[in-house]
């Protein structure tokens, strides 16, 4: 099975405080820690977890800037066959239709039986797989859970649901999928697994060789954009306790005492 | 100002509460809409949905198809896509069906998209302006979506407060025949009921809950410690279980358990808002959290900025000391 995974490298949530730039209209990038989407990630192992039991190859993609070559680097060292990235000054400023507009093109390009974005991205909405789908005409499922493959044509599939319950479907290939958080165990990557691959070319492919108009994609396309960040005015907030420690806890002890009937 | 619509979900007769959320956020962006829900079904569940939305919807669009009995997005999209007016704005709520049916949605329509939406700040000409949130709800963002060609918005449940009663005898238009035959490249097989875990979280009025903070697979005995020395349970958010350090049936939010405890100690927990939509019956909630900038400290009643995998451990040894003094 030749499978396509999109993917993103994105500020680490879980390493970084987002703080915002002194204009406002983005958040301060200086000292960020960047990695890859964590969703992205799951997919990535997904994908070769698939290959694994039956067969074919894995391809990781990024649209974005040179940059973003460190996550292609690492989702090979993890065992992808091949990294593309997709860059060109034209798809600045695009909104998801763009990217996924972008994606399209590059899908177009190959031969893949099954592609796989996350669900979502730190700072997105779930939307780009979706989009790919219907801008493919590929069925579609978000939030899976599972996938198993039934034979050359489909998969089962599981999406997760409310409750933590799974609803189980069967989906025709080539397909789009977009991959819940812990649907397996992601591989660990060393720095002598990125090393490895540290030499492998990455080609790259940009407005010309998709052969898109730049006019569908980029800034001008854009049905949506950002117009700024902000922090929101809190309502009444927590009453953050500022003693030391051990007042901190005698005072957390006494609210969970009167509150919870700790007897 | 475009036609607004909303989507219903159903079940078993009952319409979700969104539905009427759905209702207040059309009239944020038109307050001289009537926006028209459109719900989707079969049978005796359909006319039921179709009944209960009379009383908040001037108008309800009705689409009955067998192949719409299980809520199947791509196949409820080819329906939309055929009874839409161009340049429509549809909302839609932002959860797992949602989030399966609008992106497809947009692009079928030739609309904008955009997605979890907390709120509406205006409109200006053909500019909507809505408020989002990003990095799990440490900043948010103005977008401003070009709605001339329509839109499909995604609009987070709870976010805008629930309009009933509008109208009292609103009608329902029969929009079946429009629609005609369906077949999608999903088809629903069956729903697996999440199992029952070792320890029933939902029963506890005292959580421990752990979330990323606790770091690795061994802090868990931290917590575990924690609550058995208060007599409470350890919960947890979604990473700890992606991580595979607990089982799905700790995990507390809207892919988990829905929890009524008295006292919810969020420890090392951002507090993602799939996260809060599992907490109801407002429990106390105590938040420990090295990141002074954690979303939890804004729905928190007491916040506490320190390292959980120092912090619980003393505070086990002060319960301890406590209860055995006692």
């Amino acid at each position: 099975m030749e499978i396509l995974v999109c993917v993103r490298r994105v500020p680490d949530t879980s390493e970084n405080e987002i703080q915002l730039n002194s204009a406002g209209d983005d958040i301060e990038r200086d000292d960020l820690v960047y990695s890859i989407n964590e969703a992205d990630n799951y997919a990535v192992e997904e994908a070769l977890q698939i290959v694994a039991r039956v067969g074919g190859n894995v391809t990781v993609a990024t649209v974005g800037g040179e940059d973003d070559e460190e996550v292609l680097r690492r989702e090979m060292a993890m065992g992808a066959s091949h990294g593309v990235l997709i860059t060109d000054d034209a798809f600045s400023g695009s909104d998801g239709r763009g990217i996924a507009t972008i994606l399209k093109a590059f899908v177009q390009k190959g031969n893949y039986d099954l592609i796989l974005t996350g669900i979502q991205a730190e700072d997105g909405g779930a939307q780009v797989g979706g989009m790919l789908a219907a801008l493919l005409d590929y069925p579609f499922a978000s939030l899976v859970n599972s996938i198993e493959v039934l034979d050359g044509k489909k998969l089962k599939v599981s999406r997760e649901i409310e409750g933590g319950n799974k609803e189980i479907s069967e989906i025709d290939l080539p397909c789009v999928l977009s991959i819940q958080t812990g649907i397996n165990e992601p591989r660990y990557v060393g720095m002598k697994g990125i090393r490895a691959v540290a030499s492998i070319p990455i080609p790259t492919f940009g407005v010309s060789n998709l052969g898109l108009e730049p006019s569908a994609v980029g800034e001008a396309a854009a049905k949506v954009k950002r117009v700024d960040y902000f922090v929101p005015a809190l309502g009444k907030g927590a009453e953050i306790l500022h003693g030391t420690r051990e007042e901190n806890i005698d005072k957390v002890l006494e609210l969970v005492a009167a509150k919870g009937g700790l007897k | 100002m475009a036609r607004i619509f909303t989507y219903m979900m159903h079940k078993g007769g009952a319409v979700d509460d969104t539905a009427f959320e759905l209702a207040a956020a059309a009239r944020r962006i038109d307050p001289t809409a009537l926006p028209t829900a459109i719900v989707t079904g079969w049978g005796a569940n359909l006319d039921a949905a179709c009944k209960a939305l009379q009383g908040s919807y001037a108008e309800t669009w009705k689409i009955a198809s067998e192949a719409l009995a299980y809520p199947n997005a791509e196949l409820i999209r080819k329906a939309l896509v055929k009874v839409l007016p161009s340049n429509s704005i549809v909302l839609v709520a932002h959860e797992h069906f949602g989030i399966d049916l609008a992106p497809g949605l947009s692009i079928k329509l030739n609309s904008a998209f955009v997605s979890d939406v907390l709120d509406i700040a205006g409109v200006e000409g053909t500019g909507l302006k809505v408020v989002r949130q990003e990095f799990g709800g440490q900043v948010s963002a103005h977008v401003r979506c070009d709605i001339s060609s329509g839109a499909v918005i995604t609009v987070r449940p709870g976010a805008f407060k629930p309009q009933e009663g509008a109208a009292t005898a609103g009608t329902v238009v029969d929009k079946s025949a429009d629609v005609g035959a369906l077949t999608a490249g999903r088809r629903y097989v069956e729903t697996v009921v999440a199992e029952a875990g070792d320890v029933d979280i939902t029963k506890h009025s005292i959580l421990v809950s752990i979330g990323r903070g606790i770091q690795e697979k061994d802090n868990v005995a931290i917590a575990q410690e924690l609550a058995d020395a208060l007599g409470a349970a350890v919960s947890c958010s979604r990473p700890v279980v992606d991580a595979k350090w607990m089982e799905k049936s700790r995990q507390v939010g809207s892919s988990g358990k829905t929890v009524k405890p008295k006292v919810y100690l969020a420890c090392g927990i951002s507090g993602s808002f799939q996260h809060l939509a599992g907490l109801k019956g407002s429990p106390f909630l105590i938040a420990i959290n090295k990141n002074p900038k954690a979303p939890i400290f804004q729905v928190a009643d007491i916040g506490v900025v320190d390292d959980i995998l120092e912090f619980l451990p003393e505070l086990t040894n002060k319960v301890r000391e406590t209860r055995s003094a006692a």
